[in-house]
């Protein structure tokens, strides 16, 4: 494994840590950088019950089956991203990937560590939504995207991975680390007629 | 802007999709035992029609998955989308009548 010294968040460079405040206010949006986390593409036959079910006693909970949904476990987390392809998340040291080649061995199937090739930020607030609606052309109401979804659309012309948490509403937003700083001031931006308060991750 | 419904995904925009031509075109069983001007006719001749059409598409932006849309190349208009496998819909036109079609 690399020497983790040098291992850091996309967004570090912008020393969000120290911006970051307690008291937002009345700021309408809040954002964020995630910690670093384990990142998981995995793929297998999503029609095969079988693989469904072993999939399920290897990470404990049931892998998403209906599209754009995201299932949760006590550790980790997955989001459909297609009917054989998802993103399980975990914090650092869950070993994801060594889990899944005991669990699934034998079958076929794909875990890959993704590493640190996706930033994820944190956009939050009452005018949370109004923000991603600038660029974003998923139907964001509440009645068709609402907590426990995901997508993969586009974000102010950036592939990205859009999952809402819950009704504040909260939202993160994946997209590579090569992007992430331009994701991250096009939303600073989007937001600022509604005030923008860096919160910790 | 058109709004394409994805069989997984459900509508989305069009931003998120790649047109990928005519579609049900079969691959000859034996491509060897095609003369040059046969395979020639599988590989690039393509109905261009004017109306009803048939065609792949992918949500490449999305689930990127590829499926069909049956879409009149005059309005626009996609009138069903169906997963890979799945029989073509019969679609009618304004007038009732049965265009394009898949051969
Ligand atoms: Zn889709």
């Amino acid at each position: 494994m690399a020497d983790s010294y040098f291992r850091q968040t996309a967004l570090a460079p912008l020393g969000l840590a120290a911006k970051a405040t307690d008291a937002p206010g009345e700021a309408g949006v809040l954002m964020s950088e995630h910690p670093l986390a384990e990142h998981v593409n995995l793929r297998g036959d999503g029609a095969s019950v079988e693989f469904l079910q072993v999939a399920r006693t290897t990470i404990g909970y049931a892998l998403p089956t209906e599209p754009n949904t995201v299932t949760e476990g006590t550790n980790s987390r997955a989001l459909w991203l297609g009917p054989h392809e998802w993103l399980l998340v975990a914090p650092l040291g869950t070993a994801l990937v060594a889990t899944l080649g005991r669990g699934l061995a034998g079958r076929a199937f794909a875990a890959t560590e993704l590493g640190d090739a996706r930033a994820v930020i944190g956009l939050s607030g009452p005018n949370a939504r109004d923000v991603l609606a600038k660029s974003c052309p998923l139907d964001l109401n509440p009645k068709s995207f609402g907590p426990g979804r995901c997508a993969q659309t586009k974000l102010s012309r950036i592939a990205a991975i859009i999952a809402q948490r819950d009704d504040a509403p909260s939202y993160e937003i994946y997209v590579a680390r090569s992007v992430a700083r331009y994701t991250w001031r096009w939303l600073e931006d989007a937001g600022s007629e509604y005030g923008v308060a860096i919160v910790a991750g | 802007m058109l709004l394409i419904n994805c069989p997984w995904c459900g509508p989305r925009d069009e931003i998120e999709f790649t047109c990928g031509g005519e579609a049900h075109i079969a691959r000859p069983a034996d491509p060897a035992a095609l003369s040059d001007q046969e395979w020639a006719e599988y590989l690039f001749m393509r109905k261009n029609l004017k109306g009803l059409h048939y065609e792949r598409w992918h949500h490449s932006y999305g689930c990127r998955q590829w499926f069909n849309a049956a879409r009149d190349t005059v309005t626009h208009e996609i009138h069903a989308t169906y997963k890979m496998g799945e029989t073509p819909p019969v679609v009618a036109g304004e007038d009732g009548v049965v265009k394009g079609g898949n051969s």
